[in-house]
């Protein structure tokens, strides 16, 4: 691991001001992807600033019956609330799907917004073609083992996926990140805050390094108690998801009145499937309606060598959601 | 890996050895309070609560088995919750109460989890289970073991390569019994 200068800071104004005009310093959360990172040698920060001790751990409900997440609540304390459980089913399941008790417990919200890829090619330096790592050296995966990677959005130079779970229940629920830097606040809607590769995959988000995540406040959305996160995996717990779908549904007697459809696994940010969305609203919500939404969503995709299988198990898993949410009625 | 002069003991006693290896950062003084006795050490910020356990402080029974966070022999409990002590650094835990395999039993008295683990025969080489039973008593104690189901998932973070799995199952639903 690379040295690094180490501080511990009280409130979010000295935290943004430790790390003003470094860009190679970073904020140490629960440091369950940083550190790891760093060990690896794929992180190299000359200055971590712990954010541990800062007062961002809350989840209350706003005034419009929203609800506020501190970027510092751990994982495992989101999934067990109340609020969370109640409201947002989806969030909740979609977080205690993701990782394990330990790490969970760890993990904070902030934290899991800026998860990196667990793209073989990037993980392991030995690998030494990574344009996310290293831009302009090449993409290890497009010509290798690619079953992981993704079939949306993907550009020539990277075809990764973002790992979170967390992070396909908040782009379906649309949520707002706010984020606080050295010229103050400002909110970054879900859909804007992970970015597609392009010609910059070395950049996951539209976060400047000197911003630091307050909260991730949820938007009062009715509905949104009937919600369900599917994920697939190789294993029956404790793995990465293949393919995973976030669902609400909003309905009137059989037919759809609204949807949210987000999903994982597939693209280099949480996917929110607006083609299903679109293509089931007022319609009959039943197998071939979402089996039809589902085709359109996925049309444009596009398979490698290893994980062209997950086209078709996007569609059914999407399939299968949306029908377990509309069996909850 | 960390060099050898992170490992040079200030406070504690431990293997004082001179640095041959790469740059190093500066020491940082930490307090941790690990099974009830406090301890005041300066550690290169990069050094692991793992590794400041076992190679500072010489309690080794908390494992280092993938050092990923992926396989869970080093579980600890910080405050009561269960966390990977690798994926954490020392100077994070500034006055958290930490708690490790050697810190569960009474004196000479077993904690429940570790009698029935025992009893139940949950384990066969053995390097998993400091991790197994610290992950098992915050089980218990966070109401996660109502069902055989329930038990096998909230302990997917903890990996046994012998495959005892059946036996730390049967030794999770005894200890529940003895400590509910």
């Amino acid at each position: 691991m690379n040295p690094f200068s180490y501080s511990r800071v009280a409130d979010p104004g000295e935290a943004v001001h430790t790390l003003a005009g470094k860009p190679q310093g970073k904020f140490l959360g629960g440091g369950t992807n940083l550190i790891d990172l760093m060990k690896m040698g794929v992180e190299t920060p000359n200055e971590l600033v712990d954010i541990n001790r800062l007062p961002l751990t809350q989840i209350e409900e706003l005034p419009d019956k929203g609800v506020r997440i501190g970027a510092l609540a751990r994982n495992s304390d989101v999934a067990e609330h109340e609020l969370i459980k109640t409201r947002y089913p989806v969030l909740s399941l979609a977080l205690l799907s993701g990782a394990s008790p330990q790490l969970r417990n760890m993990a904070t919200v902030g934290g899991n917004l800026l998860q990196r890829t667990r793209c073989y090619y990037f993980y392991d330096p030995a690998f030494p073609a990574c344009n996310k790592r290293k831009p302009g050296s090449g993409c290890g995966a497009l010509d290798g083992y690619n079953r992981i990677h993704a079939i949306l959005g993907q550009s020539d130079q990277c075809i990764a996926t973002h790992p979170s779970d967390m992070c396909v229940a908040l782009a379906a629920l649309d949520a707002v990140v706010r984020v606080r830097g050295p010229k103050g606040e400002r909110e970054i809607s879900f859909g804007n805050f992970h970015r597609l590769p392009g010609n910059t995959p070395e950049r996951d988000t539209n976060l400047a390094p000197d911003e630091l995540i307050v909260s991730v406040d949820l938007p009062a959305i009715s509905f949104a108690a009937r919600s369900h996160y599917l994920k697939v995996r190789d294993r029956a717990s404790y793995a990465f998801a293949l393919v995973s779908v976030a669902a609400a549904l909003d309905l009137d007697s059989n037919k759809v009145k609204a949807a949210r459809v987000a999903l994982g696994g597939v693209a280099h940010k949480p996917w929110r499937a607006h083609k299903v969305e679109t293509e089931i609203n007022g319609k009959s919500a039943d197998e071939n309606t979402f089996r039809a939404a589902a085709e359109a969503e996925l049309a444009a995709a596009k398979g490698y060598k290893y994980n062209s299988f997950k086209i078709e198990l996007a569609k059914r898993a999407i399939v299968c959601a949306l029908s377990t949410v509309a069996a909850m009625a | 890996m960390i060099g050898p002069n992170l490992l040079s003991a200030v406070s504690v006693e431990g293997v004082e050895r001179k640095s041959t290896a790469g740059p190093t950062s500066d020491l940082v003084n930490v307090n941790l309070k690990i099974n009830g006795t406090a301890y005041s050490l300066d550690v290169d910020p990069r050094v692991t609560l793992l590794d400041a356990l076992r190679e500072r402080l010489h309690l080794t029974g908390s494992k280092k088995g993938c050092d990923h966070g992926q396989c869970g022999a080093c579980t600890v409990l910080i405050n009561g919750r269960r966390i990977n002590s690798c994926l954490t650094l020392a100077v994070m835990h500034e006055g958290d109460e930490i708690t490790t395999i050697e810190g569960l039993a009474n004196g000479d008295e077993l904690h429940p989890v570790q009698a029935a683990f025992i009893e139940h025969d949950g384990f066969q080489c053995g390097y998993c289970t400091p991790g197994q039973i610290c992950s098992a008593v915050a089980l218990l104690k966070e109401n996660h073991a109502n069902s055989d189901d329930e038990i096998r998932e909230w302990m997917s973070g903890n990996i046994c390569r012998c495959g005892a799995y059946p036996n730390i199952l049967a030794a999770i639903k005894e200890a529940k019994t003895k400590t509910t």
